[in-house]
């Protein structure tokens, strides 16, 4: 077994049941995988052997075809393909940079201050954590129209700014600033302002990366919900969804989308992986 | 009292850079989040259609969807049943992977982690599963099994209530590891390491009891927090469900109780017994999520 165990441990520990485990792990880890390598592989396929029988699981002659297709495809359709591609980029990069400039903003006198009110607002947003959206899709249409803010990019980008778990995750990580820090800061005449933007913020950059990975999964994902009418302001997933409806004979168009989909969340994530850990390590909620 | 609000003025005059760091994000929070719930909780004693005023009919709403709303109530026992399979079999999954992943050595680790992260980060990708288990022998379930020779004929998988649900609770789960997972990663990595050796003299056996009065307690606020994320998403099980066994699905035997709020919030346009909907996901979400606190405060002890 070279599994690289801590062997170092007092306790004692089976050899029988390390394997076990391990085995275990690596079972689900395929689990995990292979839909994703099933899809990364059809992206890849000649369109015969996407229709073989019985179906298999890896190319054998890998063709970038599907890609010059889904162009083709898109070339002919009513809004460009690269509209849909400005769409989600546009709504991911803004909704992701404003969330974690305000969130940030207000995470910091949460974190390091005493106030009136301080305590109410966070609890608030911790118990915000534990209701999904659908509860408030209803209303937020209703407000979203009060606003007249229909079918436009801010329906989706706005609302992001204010998402409970980016505060949340980045007050906990800000309390672990030494306080020391901020007071020598301030004895240097220093305002909030300037102690939050040039102190606080480049201390937590990890925080960041870990807003970053979560909301651009999210907004990378989303298909502009109720608010979003127009073809020409719709969003990848959405043209996703109109490929895959095409059925089989697109079924390599598709899975050449879901590859585009699924690459940029995932690199990003690849990318800030050691940072991202370390933030969530301080994610806890206290008794 | 004057003195009380003399005193309350002053603090806040003296933290009013605070306050102004703070308003962006609330007055947006308040907005977004806060004031929909308040006019959710309000609606659901309406009848409101978008068209006319909203007309105050107290309890009706709940009174009919308790009672005579036969498809709401579908909706809940398929909720209850995804949430209390995948609610806890994907928490302990989250973590039991976490544990696991955290013997490794840390190139593996960083391999592993991202190997059970990817799904629940790569978006709409399990519009896949709906090819895995695409109902003509293309489907590359039905076409190993006819293979094989266990079937002769594809089963109509996403079609058919027998198997829709397992199939969606499967694809949720390997939606699952989440926020949560990593959160449980990074607080096993936190553990003092000082509080094994410890443990080992005090006659800590085996790796069970190990993580049962050590590794668990030392995680209890990680717990917690993975706890309100994995609850929250359970119990809101629909997007996976729509886009897989289809929407209304077949004899409703995919329908949740937010399938029903979609239903008659965005095609039935009946706000307030929508909203009803809305509020009693609400208030199953916040029960839950407090029963499962008081649980866990216990773990370890």
């Amino acid at each position: 077994m070279k599994l690289a165990i801590r062997l170092n441990k007092k306790v004692n520990r089976s050899w029988q049941v390390d394997a076990l485990l391990f085995l275990a792990l690596a079972g689900f880890g395929s689990f995990m995988a292979i839909p994703l390598i099933y899809v990364i592989n059809n992206a890849f396929k000649p369109l015969d052997e996407l229709f073989i029988f019985p179906p298999t699981l890896f190319v054998r002659n890998a063709t970038l075809e599907n890609f010059a297709n889904l162009f083709q495809v898109m070339k002919n359709s009513w809004v460009p393909f690269s509209r849909y591609i400005f769409n989600t980029v546009f709504i991911t990069a803004a909704g992701t940079a404003g969330h974690i400039l305000l969130a940030s903003a207000a995470a910091y006198p949460l974190a390091k201050h005493k106030f009136r009110g301080s305590k109410v607002l966070f609890t608030v947003v911790v118990l915000s954590l534990m209701f999904s959206p659908h509860v408030t899709a209803i209303p937020n249409y209703m407000i979203m129209s009060a606003l007249g803010w229909m079918d436009t990019y801010q329906a989706v980008i706005v609302p992001a700014f204010a998402y409970p778990l980016g505060l949340y995750l980045m007050k906990q990580f800000m309390e672990q600033i030494p306080d020391a820090l901020l007071e020598a800061a301030k004895i240097d005449g220093a305002s909030e302002y300037r102690i939050f933007w040039q102190v606080v913020m480049p201390l937590v950059k990890p925080a960041w990366l870990t807003l970053l990975i979560l909301m651009m999964q999210m907004l990378w994902g989303t298909d502009g919900g109720s608010f979003i009418y127009s073809e020409q302001l719709k969003t990848l997933h959405y043209a996703m969804g109109q490929i895959i409806q095409g059925g089989i004979a697109r079924a390599g168009v598709g899975a050449a989308v879901a590859v585009i989909m699924m690459t940029v969340p995932i690199v990003t994530f690849i990318l800030s992986q050691s940072q991202v850990i370390q933030t969530m390590a301080s994610s806890g909620m206290k008794d | 009292m004057r003195n009380y609000w003399a005193l309350f003025g002053k603090d806040v005059r003296r933290d009013k850079h605070l306050y102004i760091l703070l308003a962006p994000y609330m007055v947006l929070f308040l907005l977004f989040t806060v004031l929909p719930v308040v006019i959710s909780i309000i609606f659901s004693f309406t009848h409101f259609n978008m068209l006319e005023m909203p007309r105050w009919i107290g309890w009706e709403n709940y009174s009919k969807l308790l009672w005579n709303d036969d498809v709401f109530l579908i909706g809940v026992k398929n909720t209850l049943i995804f949430s209390v399979v995948t609610g806890p079999v994907s928490y302990i999954a989250c973590f039991l992977f976490a544990w696991l992943i955290n013997e490794l050595n840390p190139k593996l680790r960083a391999f592993m982690t991202l190997i059970f992260f990817a799904p629940s980060i790569s978006g709409n990708v399990f519009f896949i599963w709906q090819i895995i288990f695409s109902s003509d022998s293309y489907g590359i379930i039905n076409g190993f099994l006819m293979q094989l020779g266990v079937i002769y004929e594809p089963i109509q998988w996403l079609q058919d209530p027998r198997y829709m649900l397992g199939i969606i609770m499967l694809v949720q789960l390997w939606l699952s590891l989440g926020t949560s997972f990593l959160a449980f990663i990074a607080g096993l990595q936190t553990v003092d390491k000082t509080l094994y050796e410890a443990g080992a003299v005090d006659g800590v056996k085996n790796r069970w009891q190990e993580l049962w009065f050590i590794t668990l307690p030392s995680m209890r606020p990680q717990l917690m927090f993975g706890a309100v994320i994995q609850i929250t998403a359970s119990l809101a099980v629909a997007d996976v469900a729509m886009a897989l066994a289809g929407f209304p699905s077949v004899q409703y035997g995919a329908h949740t109780i937010v399938t029903h709020l979609v239903d008659y919030g965005t095609i039935r346009f009946e706000m307030g017994y929508a909203s009803a909907i809305a509020t009693v996901l609400f208030v199953m979400m916040l029960g839950s999520n407090l029963i499962v606190q008081k649980l866990l405060k216990r773990v370890g002890e």
